[in-house]
């Protein structure tokens, strides 16, 4: 039992225990972080295996964007789960067979593979650079089209998010702050000139007394 | 002293992998620590200057232990729950603000590969650990079960997802230029024989301010700190905080903030790198050859600019709006940072900036 070892098995049940806690939990909230755990140890079980860059994309982009995002509708929401949860008994038979389907294919898929494609030593460590390094190059240079296509369709899909959601109201009075942080003092301010005030002349009382 | 080193030795011969990973953590945590203290005394400090006041002088020599005395008020205080808070979640807030950001700091090198960890992809796990602060003031803000406390969560969230897409952008130029995501190679591929005129600064500038600003918002400083915008939502997210968890959070954002300032020159203004470099060479003698041969010095000193800028921002820049922190962020940096990441490739490709001349 090395100490690699040993960190694997508690990444690992740290995973486990943190993906059931995000369906057994009672509020949304708790199960959003619970989540959190749950990339966040995955990730560690990866950095055990060298696949360092994976393991820091997955924490940047899923626990440092997604998530935050995620919560953020969570918290503004304040869902109530208890009557989302009461058909959970009906539904559970279902539910189980569906999971272990699922589990006979993910197990048969991983087997087959396993059978067809023997283990290859790690790839990076055989070309002596770098995960990363590894990674990218082979990204950049053998898998470039594919790369570029899959960039290209998550560009139309943020594009066509926007005007999914966009939706010009009427009536709405807006301001424009680019406008607004342009504006120069001349715009807001004038300066007139004027001739200096001349003291007041000399009333007829104050000459008689 | 000698039990202390004999202690030490015992628990490295008894077990060899804590001791290490204890001593690895704590050395350059209490630096660190001791050195948000002094920060903390130099901000007053500045910031009264600016205001033509004096800054704190009553507690020790110039007022330099004030910060402590503030630091063991606060750790003495009453920790304050609010009715119907999370306590679990309210206390995980601070902690989960305060470990990324130290945790962040195993990758920075003072020197040539001389950091905690000299990891290969140390930009990109600066990034992932600073992208994880944010946490800490979401939860804040909704454990306390307060309306300020979550408005400030909800500003600090938008506005941190923003900006680390801006300054996302700034990193990749200059891993563009500098071929490599090790920060001391990013440096050493600064080095050169033309000067400061070899730094990313000089090709990347308009990134190299991007990223500051940047770092300034993400930081929830002002003139971006709406988080905490004491004019419309009293304190923000940490409204409710009292005692020590509130003295955590102070830590963590100073920790931040001297984070920023060690980064900014790391990344944009050759690190350890002298100005100087190549236009002298004459050995002297080793107090001054750091002058133009580099040295950490160096470091200190550039990230020293930094860490007062921040403080100098502080005092003469009014509050930024939100919507206009937004436009800022999104209609103005992300453009510009795209099309500068394009050039810094052309720059790249090209050979019009060579790494490490």
């Amino acid at each position: 039992m090395t100490f690699p070892l040993i960190c694997f098995y508690l990444f690992a049940a740290a995973t486990t225990l943190a993906a059931l806690a995000v369906i057994l939990v009672r509020n949304p909230v708790h199960a959003a972080l619970c989540l959190v755990l749950t990339f966040f140890s995955a990730a560690c079980t990866w950095l055990l295996a060298d696949a360092e860059f994976l393991a820091i994309v997955l924490v940047l982009v899923y626990v440092g964007a997604v998530m935050v995002l995620f919560l953020f509708v969570v918290m503004m929401l304040d869902v109530d789960l208890d009557p989302l949860r009461e058909g959970f008994i009906r539904a559970l038979p279902i539910g189980i067979i569906v999971a272990l389907v699922m589990l006979a294919e993910m197990l048969a898929l991983i087997g087959v593979r396993a059978m067809d494609m023997p283990a290859v030593p790690d790839p990076a460590a055989a070309a002596g650079i770098s995960n990363t390094t590894w990674l990218a190059s082979t990204l950049f240079s053998q898998y470039l089209l594919p790369f570029e296509v899959a960039a290209l369709i998550l560009t139309v899909a943020i594009i066509a998010a926007i005007p999914l959601t966009l939706r010009h109201r009427t009536g709405v009075r807006m301001q424009n702050p680019g406008k607004q942080v342009l504006v120069r003092p001349r715009d807001r301010l004038r300066i007139v000139k004027m001739a200096a005030t001349k003291p007041a002349p000399a009333t007829e009382e104050a000459n008689t007394p | 002293m000698n039990w202390i080193l004999d202690a030490y030795h015992t628990c490295a011969a008894h077990f060899p992998t804590l001791t290490m990973a204890v001593s690895l953590v704590l050395f350059p945590l209490l630096p660190l620590i001791i050195g948000v203290a002094m920060y903390v005394w130099w901000e007053r400090k500045v910031i009264g200057w600016m205001h033509v006041r004096m800054g704190p002088n009553q507690i020790g020599p110039f007022g330099l232990v004030q910060t402590f005395a503030d630091v063991f008020k606060l750790l003495l205080k009453e920790v304050v729950y609010p009715e119907k808070a999370n306590k679990a979640l309210f206390l995980l807030a601070p902690l989960w603000a305060l470990v990324p950001a130290f945790a962040a700091w195993s990758v920075i090198p003072i020197a040539s590969h001389a950091a905690w960890s000299d990891a290969n992809a140390g930009l990109l796990l600066l990034l992932a650990m600073t992208s994880m602060g944010v946490y800490g003031i979401i939860i804040a803000g909704w454990a306390s079960n307060s309306r300020y406390a979550m408005l400030g969560a909800m500003r600090s969230a938008a506005q941190v997802v923003s900006y680390e897409v801006a300054m996302g952008f700034s990193l990749v130029s200059v891993l563009i230029l500098a071929g490599s995501l090790n920060l001391s190679d990013i440096v050493n591929a600064q080095a050169g024989s033309k000067g400061f005129f070899d730094w990313f600064a000089v090709p990347l500038l308009p990134m190299f301010l991007i990223y500051f600003i940047s770092g300034v918002a993400e930081t929830n400083r002002s003139p971006f700190d709406v988080a905490e915008g004491e004019s419309e939502i009293v304190a923000g997210f940490h409204v409710e905080y009292s005692g020590a968890p509130f003295a955590v959070f102070f830590l963590t954002e100073y920790a931040n903030m001297i984070l920023i300032s060690f980064l900014a020159p790391i990344l944009f203004l050759g690190g350890w790198l002298s100005p100087l470099q190549g236009w002298i060479t004459a050995d002297v003698h080793w107090t001054v050859n750091w002058i133009w041969m580099g040295g950490w010095p160096w470091l200190f000193i550039k990230f020293f600019g930094f860490a007062t800028a921040y403080l100098w921002f502080r005092a003469t820049f009014p509050r930024y709006r939100y919507d206009q922190i937004m436009r800022l962020g999104w209609k103005v940096f992300i453009p510009i940072t795209i099309v500068w990441v394009f050039v810094a490739g052309c720059m790249k490709y090209f050979g019009w900036v060579t790494a490490g001349a």
